[in-house]
């Protein structure tokens, strides 16, 4: 047996990565309260100030600051950046699946509104 | 002799060549994610076909016109107000649970506890306002399969306050019964979240967790927590922002 350093594999020698420190916690606090601060200052200040309309940018900005704010509560609150690499992909490479049916449901909604279009306030008489 | 060995005879120690955890994450912590992920499916399903409806319909009900009041205080006029109170809440509680589980790293019991409470304390009052946010929108007449109107008024001008651009019975009803559908959801979950966390609490208490010699329980619960907490961003965001 060629087996001089079969040694025997450490279970948990990784076993301390990185954590949460209390100052690391505040920090991601408050850029999530940031970020919804800004949210609410597009909502209330600029919408409703009348400097940009409701629409389809302004829809834009509002989704990439959720998922900015997702992204901070995945990767830190719940840990999952200083997990590995291998269990990060195994948990979060499925929401393919979801970008896949948001395309498909939008294909069905624009098809849905070609239909429906004839009949704007339908079934009112 | 030589001493060299081949390729094929040496041990490889790689993550993935056995005798070690390759995740380095335990089982239940494991399986938490994995329902997570599951449970992040039901919800994407929800919010993606809520807005299919949006998306579908010429014209759908003003989110700045429903959700305009701050129960107790003011009955119109102030749009995002008590959803803002709201997120912060949850945020807060998000926070608090996180600060729960670095305790618990420490094996701090009295911390553990204290943050614990702190948590369980948000939850409710998240859920309170809930309560006090759906009553609201139950009085104006929305709930499942019913929207606002009376008889001999025509819904033009009963759902007139709902609407900026033309009224429509059957956005208002998709809205309703998608609102009080997703929002009751996420509201479950939040309920389960306090309840799981008042018997962790519990264990805490009881000296379980000093006796096993580690917290992770405080960190599983603290898995579901902010899960419950992510939700609610995307909630927020296509329910009140869009």
């Amino acid at each position: 047996m060629a087996s001089q350093h079969h040694d025997q594999a450490v279970g948990h020698e990784e076993g301390h990565h990185e954590g949460m420190t209390k100052g690391r916690i505040w920090r991601v606090f408050f850029y999530l309260l940031a970020i919804t601060a800004l949210e609410f200052f597009i909502a209330l200040v600029l919408v409703h100030g009348g400097v940009i309309s409701k629409g389809l940018g302004v829809n834009i900005v509002y989704i990439a600051l959720t998922l900015l704010k997702a992204y901070y509560i995945v990767a830190y609150f719940m840990h999952l950046k200083f997990e590995t690499f291998g269990f990060i992909m195994s948990v979060t490479i499925v929401f393919l699946f979801i970008i896949y049916l948001i395309a498909l449901m939008l294909t069905e909604g624009t098809y849905l509104k070609g239909h429906f279009s004839p009949f704007p306030f339908w079934p009112n008489p | 002799m030589s001493t060299t060995v081949t390729q094929l005879d040496k041990v490889k120690t790689g993550r993935w060549n056995g005798g070690r955890s390759p995740f380095n994450v335990e089982y239940g912590k494991i399986m938490m994610w994995f329902f997570l992920t599951s449970d992040a499916f039901t919800f994407s399903a929800f919010l993606i076909y809520y807005g299919t409806q949006r998306f579908a319909h010429l014209t759908w009900p003003d989110p700045d016109k429903v959700f305009q009041s701050i129960p107790l205080i003011a009955d119109h006029g102030y749009p995002l107000v008590f959803v803002g109170i709201m997120t912060f809440i949850l945020i807060m509680s998000s926070v608090t649970m996180v600060l729960a589980v670095e305790a618990g790293h420490r094996n701090a019991k009295k911390e553990v506890v204290g943050w614990m409470v702190a948590t369980i304390i948000g939850g409710l009052m998240f859920i309170g306002c809930q309560a006090m946010e759906w009553t609201h929108l139950h009085h104006e007449g929305f709930w499942w399969g019913s929207i606002p109107g009376q008889e001999g008024v025509s819904p033009e001008v009963s759902l007139a306050p709902f609407f900026s651009k033309e009224i429509s019975e059957v956005s208002a009803q998709q809205f309703a019964n998608l609102f009080f559908t997703i929002t009751g959801f996420h509201g479950f979950h939040v309920s389960v979240g306090i309840l799981l966390n008042i018997i962790v609490l519990g264990m805490v208490l009881a000296n379980t967790f000093e006796r096993r010699g580690s917290y992770l329980m405080v960190e599983k619960v603290g898995l579901y927590w902010h899960f419950v907490d992510l939700v609610w961003v995307f909630v927020f965001t296509f329910f009140y922002l869009v």
